[in-house]
């Protein structure tokens, strides 16, 4: 399928939006891990 | 293979032209924000702590949840939006959002509010989530929006579910007095707030045949409604602080926002005709600021330690 330049812009757009979304949900979960870990890893009983 | 040139008039490339502000417009972002903030103002008053990441997570899990529910109600409702001046240009009536797109939009980002909020926040306001999307979805937009002049009496339940699911959020408990009087206070602003916009746009919803109360049962009517609604919504508001459940604080301005109210609508209820949409118009925007004063209010009381301890 040929995309028109508009076509292609808006799909652009779309991707990085997306790209952006899913970087921000990447480090929400990760950044959730830590705070619901804790201080519970570095003090475990070795 | 042949290469297929994209027109514009076609539904894939109607669809490949929407942006990502199109998109943001699919969720409503003004009854998300809406939605957010009585949310906020409930985790604020919850006793207890939450983590400022884990309230992050539940707002923004609120938020797109409110947002999946204004997406799926605009794919259900792109027959009424596309007949309705006021909501004409929406993405999906509009074209720039094909119907069987916004659906799978709504529906996916539903789906992952939920679980996000299961595995993020809690199981308790994940499932409150799910109540409050699947009744607004089900219940008003495929149900009571066509078939009852109740219809937004009763989907406003969905509407004042988010200070319930905020304080759930928090305390891990729904089953608290507060946020449940919250929760009464925005169901009870619902019909006013709706009935005043429905008023000056009253021929928008008679084309669409959107059985709203001046439709159905006219202007005296409607007025007379949303005077009488808005005592209970006074007795409600106020009822926090005379239960000691909220400060003096937001006594005062739920009291004074509450009288103001009834003004206005005593104001609508004896306008002569022609004065009716000026004073309709009134009485909705005057409905948003007094819920964002009422909840402001209820936030800045426990914020400034003049609430009653929780």
């Amino acid at each position: 399928m040929n995309l028109t330049p508009e076509e292609q812009k808006k799909r652009k757009q779309r991707n990085w939006a997306l790209a952006g979304i899913l970087l921000a949900f990447i480090v929400l979960v990760y950044v959730v891990t830590i705070v619901k870990l804790g201080g519970n890893v570095a003090n475990r009983p070795m | 293979m042949t290469a297929v040139t994209a027109s514009p008039n076609a539904e894939g490339a109607r669809a490949s032209l929407a942006g990502p502000s199109d998109y943001l417009a699919l969720l409503k972002p003004r009854v998300m924000s809406l939605v957010v903030f009585t949310a906020l103002a409930a985790m604020i008053v919850a006793p207890g702590g939450l983590h400022p990441v884990l309230a992050m997570s539940a707002l923004l899990c609120i938020a797109v949840g409110a947002g999946a529910a204004g997406a799926l109600n605009q794919w259900f409702d792109a027959d009424i939006d596309a007949i309705m001046t006021r909501t004409r240009t929406r993405p999906v009536p509009a074209g720039k959002i094909g119907s069987q797109e916004a659906l799978e939009f709504g529906g996916t980002l539903a789906l992952f509010s939920v679980f996000a909020m299961a595995f993020l926040v809690g199981y308790v306001p994940a499932v409150l989530l799910a109540a409050t999307i699947a009744f607004y979805v089900f219940v008003y937009t495929m149900w009571l929006k066509r078939s009852t002049v109740q219809n937004i009496v009763i989907g406003g339940a969905a509407g004042a579910l988010p200070p319930v699911i905020g304080w759930a959020a928090v305390t891990g408990n729904a089953f608290d007095g507060l946020p449940w009087l919250l929760f009464l206070i925005i169901f009870l602003w619902t019909p006013p707030h709706f009935w005043a916009l429905a008023l000056a746009g009253h021929d928008d919803y008679a084309r669409a045949k959107v059985p709203m109360l001046p439709v159905v049962k006219g202007s005296r009517v409607t007025r007379n409604h949303i005077l009488a609604y808005t005592f209970p919504l006074a007795a409600a508001a106020v009822a926090p602080t005379l239960l000691n459940l909220t400060g003096p604080v937001y006594g005062a301005v739920a009291a004074v926002g509450s009288v103001a109210f009834i003004a206005l609508a005593f104001v609508l209820w004896r306008a002569p005709a022609e004065q009716e949409r000026t004073a309709a118009l009134r009485v909705f925007a005057f409905s948003i600021f007094y819920l964002f004063a009422v909840f402001t209010a209820l936030a800045v009381e426990k914020l400034i330690g003049f609430a009653p301890l929780t």
